[in-house]
């Protein structure tokens, strides 16, 4: 056995990250902003000349975003990396591919790294397609020779033939995602780090990419795969790491890792909400859980197309006095959009008080089995669309795991992009010919 | 496969910086002929605009220095065209200045998502400032013309002091750009020392017109020793004042070396910062 292409011991990454202490007081006498203000003023100023890095905010704190992590990966291995949000998986690969640096352990690589972060870095709006061809694959890492190589088989691949010499400006958003995509795909590198980025472009582009990279996978390359698509880590990786809050939590079989990951989510919704790190907004409004429940009681997982029931429990501060405008948006495993709740629509959440639990219900929810997740957003003194505050915003708040029912069974994942999100209630019959005639 | 064996440590600074740098000298390429297209595809008047600026300026400084004031040229040189041989190194050094301070925060897509060495991205912008400044150098070459005014043998000299005019302009350009991604304010204070500039440099006048004791001094601003050089090479007509030069060498070469140091010192941490 050969020595590991990627070793990882003890790997940590803390960044500095200010707080604004300012929203959450209740009374702020004018004495104690001016005091801050002339503390933060010095601060800075002490900081600059010391070189240091300047932050913004009332207190400073270090924030581990990666912690004691240590793993290794064999060549042709394909390692999926799950994780909720935040919990470190882009800046386990930013390090991997020496965006930026650790700030304890060490990494030592024997291949060549390409990276791919995100589609189309460094795309020019006001350049042709065929120059960010070049561009981009100058950027990822190719050679000119390289890229005229594979250039026809890249233009193929993304379908844009015809519009070569058009500034990408003048692209759809899908054909503009195809090139993009294209181009990182034919990289051919000994090891291949990519970040989240099937959750773009439209059902068949992303079976389309799913088979691109199944090839990869097979062809004998080394890959490191984040995604929050279990059913793509699940197909694509034959081992996966899963990271909570940074550390490393699992180190397994792609399925023993998913199926601990999922508990993790599912006990991660018995906590609050409140004292996630990920949270936006003034939080003079926040939500503490927020739960689905099939008819049955049952938590987090509801039967497609049978009744849905989602419980959220908030607190408020008292000093408000309008009514809420809360929002939770679904999100499918490719992190599409797929449908919103709105109170918007109702009357029924004026004169809140000061904690509680409100509830929505869908009598037959219609979406395929799956995994889906759930933000929230809570708006203050108006709606989203009037332009209120933001005074919580969370994402990934709740997991919807939607199970297959006798109405609508589950499809498997290549299928799972062309089958939609929508399950339909329907009735199929034979119709009678004479009766189409008239 | 051992060929490449990479360790990521903690405060490591990278044994092959630079031979990586001459490997990634094709996106240096890339990057530096984009910013070039994107220029001239987006102002419509991108090759006037190049054009036009220096030499509105320079009809201000005729006039002004050499009508009004009544300030010397430089011997028998007319004085329009000695200011606009002062006026190409200056709009170079001051477009160089600006362009790359804010290079970095305009690909901050690019630093946050992929590897390579950042130099990379200031030095390229600081190729596109050359380009303006070799288009603005035919309307010298018309001014020649019309003045009819003859550069004698020194002009072989030009390429050498256009590789000067880079090099000072580099030097204080990346240190400015890695301060700039640390402490965005500094892109209030660049205006600033670009308009100073432009009055503490020779530009509008000669800078023989600068009391003898005072003039090693003020040789301390690299791009004294850039406008001299270029003045002396293309009109000709004054002596060189050498131990100025040196001075204004020595300068640049410091602020090269400083430059670059600070920049591969803050270079690490880009990606965290931006
Ligand atoms: N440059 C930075 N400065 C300060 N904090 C940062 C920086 N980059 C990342 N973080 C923090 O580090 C943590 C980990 O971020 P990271 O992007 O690695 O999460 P992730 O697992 O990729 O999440 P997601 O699933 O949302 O992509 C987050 O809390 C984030 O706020
Ligand atoms: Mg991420």
């Amino acid at each position: 056995m050969s020595r590991p292409i990627i070793s990882v011991e003890g790997l940590g990454k803390s960044y500095l990250v200010g707080h604004e202490t300012a929203h959450r007081e209740r009374y702020t006498a004018l004495r104690d902003v001016v005091g801050r203000h002339v503390r933060n003023f010095g601060r800075k100023a002490l900081d600059m000349m010391r070189g240091r890095q300047i932050i913004q905010g009332d207190d400073v704190e270090e924030f581990w975003a990666l912690r004691d992590v240590s793993f290794e990966v064999n060549e042709g291995e394909v390692v999926g990396i799950i994780g909720r949000n935040g919990a470190g998986k882009s800046t386990l690969l930013k390090i991997l591919s020496r965006i930026t640096e650790p700030t304890t352990g060490r990494v030592t690589l024997r291949g060549r790294v390409a990276s791919l972060l995100e589609v189309g870095t460094g795309f020019h709006p006001e350049l042709t397609g065929r120059e960010n061809i070049f561009l981009n694959g100058a950027i990822l890492g190719m050679t000119r020779g390289e890229i005229k190589r594979k250039f026809d088989e890249i233009v193929g691949f993304a379908e844009v033939e015809r519009f070569l010499d058009t500034p990408v400006k003048r692209y759809s958003s899908g054909m503009y995602v195809r090139l993009a995509f294209a181009v990182a795909a034919h990289l051919e590198p000994e090891i291949l780090v990519v970040d989240e980025v099937l959750a773009v472009g439209d059902a068949q582009f992303q079976k389309k990419c799913l088979g691109k990279m199944q090839d990869v996978a097979q062809g004998g390359r080394t890959v490191l795969f984040v995604s929050h698509n279990m059913a793509a880590v699940s197909t694509l990786c034959s081992r996966a790491l899963v990271l909570v809050r940074g550390r490393l939590e699992q180190s397994c079989d792609t399925s023993t890792a998913i199926a601990s990951f999922l508990e993790s989510l599912k006990q991660d919704a018995q906590n609050d909400l409140a004292s996630r790190s990920d949270i936006k907004g003034t939080r003079a409004f926040e939500l503490e859980r927020i739960v689905c429940l099939s008819a049955d009681g049952a938590e987090g997982a509801v039967a497609s197309g049978e009744e849905a029931r989602i419980r959220i429990s908030y607190r408020r501060s008292d000093h408000f006095d309008s009514a809420a405008n809360l929002i939770l948006a679904i999100r499918d495993s490719f992190g599409r959009p797929v449908a919103a709740m709105n109170t918007r629509f109702t009357s029924a959440l004026v004169d809140l008080p000061r904690e509680g639990v409100i509830e929505c219900v869908t009598p037959s929810l219609p979406l395929v089995a799956g995994f889906y997740s759930i933000d929230a957003y809570v708006y203050l003194k108006g709606t989203h669309s009037s332009g209120g505050d933001l005074a919580f915003h969370l994402a990934d708040a709740a997991q919807i795991h939607v199970l297959p029912s006798d109405k609508v069974p589950a499809s498997r994942l290549q299928d799972a992009a062309n089958a939609g999100v929508m399950a339909l209630d329907q009735i199929w019959t034979q119709a009678d010919k004479a009766a189409c005639v008239s | 496969m051992n060929a490449h064996e990479l360790v990521l440590e903690p405060g490591r600074s990278e044994k092959n910086y630079w031979r990586d740098l001459w490997r990634y000298r094709e996106l240096f390429q890339v990057l530096a002929r984009r910013d070039v297209s994107v220029r001239y595809k987006q102002t419509v008047i991108g090759v006037a605009w190049a054009v036009i600026r220096p030499f509105l300026t320079m009809l201000v400084f005729t006039v002004v220095f050499g009508k009004v004031a009544k300030l010397p040229s430089e011997g028998a040189a007319p004085y329009a065209l000695m200011v606009f041989a002062g006026m190409l190194p200056w709009t170079f050094f001051s477009t160089a200045l600006s362009d790359a301070s804010n290079s970095l925060v305009a690909n901050a897509n690019l630093i946050s998502k992929v590897y390579f060495p950042r130099l990379i991205v200031p030095t390229a912008t600081v190729v596109v400032a050359l380009v303006d400044f070799l288009i603005s150098f035919a309307i010298l070459v018309l001014m020649m013309a019309w003045y009819r005014f003859a550069p004698d043998w020194k002009i072989v000299f030009l390429p050498l002091l256009v590789l000067l005019a880079f090099l000072a302009s580099l030097g204080p350009s990346l240190w400015i750009t890695a301060l700039n991604v640390k402490y965005r304010d500094f892109r209030y204070v660049i205006p600033f020392i670009v308009q100073l500039g432009l009055y503490v440099s020779p530009v509008g006048f000669s800078s023989s017109v600068i009391p003898p004791q005072w003039r090693l001094l003020y040789s301390l601003n690299p791009v004294v020793g850039v406008i001299d050089g270029f003045r002396w090479c293309i009109l000709g007509e004054s002596a060189m004042y050498w131990p100025g030069f040196a001075a204004s060498l020595s300068v640049t070469a410091f602020f090269l070396w400083f430059g670059i140091r600070q920049f591969r010192k803050m270079e690490r941490s880009f990606a965290d910062l931006i």
